[in-house]
């Protein structure tokens, strides 16, 4: 230690170097985590299995529905009956959110009364908004479990959630919103492509 | 000490003899060639997708070779299937391999394990055999169970035999080259470039990711220059307190 | 902040480490090319749990779909053929690295007293590193993968009386199968690993407690300053460490071309082979192992069978390995350099390094006659070079070796 000298040294130009070289290093570093953080993304694989599912509409029978799998979720898709479009103005003062005011519940192009591009067809999400079980269809009008008032909708059986034939909850269920309608387009009048949004 | 260092350095650069003598063609590889790439392609879903799989491709990567997923589904897909698909075939292995002797390889990485030049030398290498049990026999791969399933295009070729002399001096026959007898709908230069593209684009599958591979090595390897320089300058400055 | 450092200082030795370790840890002023290996080796063990890591989420251990999830990797993974190319280019490097290391070892006589147990440490670390790379081999489930793992596992085989039971209970089946692609991936994966780390933290500690050696063999420690300090020291940080940086961007731009431009290395890193699915019903024409083993196996391919057992060939492999935890007794020369001893051991180490890159290359072609004679009489150099060390190393001509380090 006692032969170094330290005559020549200019403090300046070593913060300099010091600094340069730490900030490309820590761009090196930064660089090099990125595509370990991204290869933690959903693989070709995974993409590929969650990718748009194509429904036929014209199989599904009048007042029916069709669960079809889109990303490991159920989605529903129900060929509502005028009776039953006719039926859900009635429900509006019994709703948490009649008007489909939450954004986060369905695609702009849904925020209307019957939550459908097409009111007749209702795609949804079949997974109870309120710990994520999978709710049942009840189609009957006033069946003996659900009550006099009941007008088709779905009843979930975990905690006794209740929805109308629009997927809109009911006040007084533990379900705090409306089901979540997924993102679809129709490709002809009676395909409709489920996990893409319609392009205006 | 240099000279041990050189000498520890100089790990041979030794190639192991390809087995067999038989001389093999250089295939067209360009990975830039999106069309040759693509007629590539459209041979591969159409000759050799009915017995060989490549599953673990997926229809969908073709959109690195220029196609749209319209092309996709449109051109190279059986109508049930999806363009996020790997390309699988119905074909059972097991009775593939009554049919053949042997069950069709998958052919997602075969370029990776016998070259390219070999799969060219190969698929131009089918010749008339009737000892054979489907009439094909073929000039890399004695005795191989796949027939010429390209026949219609290429033709049907019969060897010409050339005497040798090998190692012990004993004379043998030797295929000299081939020969067309009956044409196919194909001159043999345009089935020379067909097959060119079918060997291009199975290169190209065999590791898609190369061409991004190589542009971003570019990138790392002109960043490193740059923390070379600093890093240089750097390790001198404080070494000048060294004496 | 000279608070909280303060706060953590009275509950753990945080700045008392950094100044043992780093900046008041003085290292010789004239080490030299040969002395990037060791920090490099640590770099390099970094990147293979930090990319072996990242493997591990998408491989599988299952034989029926190992080789599919190593494709999977390479194609559906987002940059998955980035982290596994860093993974294989990785476990070749660890051993360009750790040979280059020993060798310095070698010439500078950094294994003599005091500094016996860095060696050994460092020789079980070679040992674990074996280990560890001939199971990872085995996880991409090619033909290379299971034949090779083949052939070594029925080295155990030929150990007398026990060894068909060992080679059995070493794969868990008769034949190489799910089991042992399942063991193989748990030591792979965690234990190896962890016992590697035990070492290297081991290897560090002993070298700082003894101090490193230098070119000259020279002990710093001997001569020190009015400050305390070695005459001959510079504190690690920041000399060595400035200096170490140049050379990691030197070596990462080896290890970045070899990844991004051949990563096949020419079927040394990655062999054509092991891009065919492992098939127990047929061998590949012609198995060789990855090249940083292939010194050993020429060894044991030139031993002929004993009455019949293939075990002197194995027995000799191994000895020809652990003979490198004799190396500190075996040596005898007064002085520890290769620059301060005489001709007799350059003469011995220049046909050792010829012995063992010879046994490498023979040990990557097939076995011919001639081949086999060639590595007959290269194990015989290769163990001379050890067992007449005691020999010529006390009756080898040395030179005076200087008071102070020199500047070379």
């Amino acid at each position: 230690m006692s032969e170094m000298s330290v005559e020549s040294v200019d403090p300046g130009k070593r913060r300099f170097l010091v600094t340069m070289s730490s900030a490309v290093g820590g761009i090196a570093v930064l660089g090099a985590a990125i595509p370990f953080v991204v290869s933690m993304t959903p693989s070709a694989r995974a993409r590929a299995a969650g990718a748009p599912v194509e429904v036929d509409l014209s199989k599904i029978e009048p007042g029916m529905q069709l669960a079809v799998e889109w990303r490991g979720k159920p989605v529903w898709v129900v060929n509502r009956t005028p009776e039953m479009l006719e039926l859900l103005k009635k429900n509006e003062d019994s709703l948490i959110d009649p008007a489909s005011d939450n954004s986060a519940q369905q695609p702009d192009y849904c925020k209307n009364p019957t939550r459908a591009i097409n009111p007749r067809y209702l795609v949804v999400v079949g997974i109870c908004t309120h710990l994520g079980c999978s709710p049942s269809y009840r189609p009957e009008l006033a069946p003996a479990d659900l009550g006099a008032n009941w007008t088709g909708g779905w009843f979930c059986p975990c905690h006794g959630s209740r929805f109308d034939l629009a997927a809109r909850v009911y006040s007084g269920s533990p379900a705090p919103t409306n089901l979540v309608i997924p993102p679809h387009k129709y490709l002809s009048e009676t395909k409709v492509l489920i996990g893409e949004d319609q392009t205006a | 000490m240099k000279k041990l260092f050189f000498l520890l350095l100089a790990v041979p650069g030794m190639a192991i003899a390809a087995g067999a003598g038989v001389p093999l063609d250089r295939a067209p590889i360009n990975p830039h060639n999106q069309e040759s790439l693509q007629r590539g392609a459209s041979v591969f879903v159409n000759y050799c997708l009915s017995c060989h799989s490549a599953s673990y491709m997926r229809y969908s990567r073709m959109e690195d070779i220029g196609l749209t997923e319209a092309q996709i589904k449109d051109n190279l897909l059986f109508a049930t299937e999806k363009p996020g698909e790997t390309m699988t075939i119905a074909m059972r292995a097991d009775e593939a391999k009554v049919w053949f002797g042997a069950t069709p390889p998958d052919l997602s990485v075969i370029t990776r394990s016998r070259g390219s030049d070999w799969l060219y030398t190969y698929l131009r290498g089918f010749y008339r055999d009737d000892t054979r049990p489907l009439g094909w026999n073929n000039r890399v791969f004695d005795k191989v169970g796949m027939p010429h399933v390209m026949q219609d295009l290429q033709g049907h070729m019969v060897p010409v035999m050339r005497a040798e002399t090998d190692a012990e001096g004993r004379p043998h026959e030797v295929i000299d080259r081939l020969e067309l007898v009956k044409p196919g709908k194909l001159t043999l230069a345009e089935y020379d470039a067909l097959v060119g593209d079918l060997v291009n684009y199975m290169t190209w599958m065999g590791e898609p990711a190369k061409t991004q591979r190589m542009n971003i090595g570019l990138a790392v390897l002109l960043f490193l220059g740059v923390f070379y320089v600093i890093a240089f300058y750097l390790k001198k400055e404080f070494w000048k307190d060294v004496h | 902040m000279q608070k909280l450092l303060n706060w953590v200082d009275e509950r753990f030795p945080l700045t008392a480490s950094y100044k043992a370790h780093l900046s008041e840890y003085y290292a010789p002023k004239n080490f030299n090319f040969w002395y990037f290996f060791g920090s490099l080796a640590l770099l390099v063990l970094v990147i293979q749990i930090v990319s072996g890591i990242f493997l591990t989420m998408h491989y599988k251990p299952d034989a029926d779909l190992a080789f599919a999830s190593v494709e999977y990797i390479m194609r559906d993974v987002e940059y998955g053929w980035l982290i596994r190319y860093i993974h294989s280019t990785g476990a070749s490097m660890f051993f360009v690295v750790v040979y280059l290391h020993m060798f310095r070892g070698l010439i500078y006589g950094s294994y003599r007293q005091p500094r016996e147990l860095i060696w050994i440490f460092g020789v079980i670390i070679y040992l674990v590193l074996m280990g560890e790379a001939f199971m990872g081999y085995l996880l991409p489930w090619g033909q290379m993968s299971y034949w090779g793992a083949q052939v070594i596992i029925n080295l155990f085989a030929a150990v007398p009386f026990i060894g068909e039971d060992l080679s059995i209970w070493i794969r868990g089946d008769y034949v190489i199968g799910d089991a042992t692609l399942n063991r193989f991936f748990a030591f792979h994966v965690i234990a190896l690993p962890l016992v590697l780390l035990g070492l290297v933290a081991a290897h560090l500690v002993a070298l700082h407690e003894v101090g490193s050696n230098n070119p000259d063999g020279v002990e710093i420690k001997k001569l020190k300053g009015e400050d305390g300090h070695p005459l001959d020291g510079i504190p690690f940080h920041p000399y060595y460490t400035v200096k170490d940086i140049l050379g990691v961007v030197v070596f990462l731009m080896v290890f970045a071309a070899i990844v991004f431009f051949a990563p096949e290395m020419g079927g040394y890193f990655l062999e054509y082979n092991n891009f065919v699915p492992a098939d127990s019903l047929k061998t590949p024409e012609h198995i060789a192992p990855v090249w940083y083993f292939t010194p050993y196996y020429a060894i044991l391919r030139a031993v002929p069978p004993i009455l019949g057992s293939q075990f002197p060939g194995v027995a000799l492999m191994g000895v020809a390995v652990l003979i490198f935890f004799a190396l500190p007794w075996l040596d005898k020369s007064p002085v520890k350099s290769v620059r301060y001893r005489g001709p007799k051991f350059k003469i011995a180490l220049t046909l050792f390094v010829i012995s063992f890159i010879g046994l490498g290359v023979l040990g990557i072609l097939p076995a011919t006659e001639l081949y086999t004679w060639i590595a007959r009489v290269l194990s015989v150099v290769y163990f001379a070079f050890f067992l007449l060390m005691p020999w010529y190393t006390r009756n080898d001509t040395y030179k005076p070796v200087p008071e102070r380090v020199t500047d070379k």
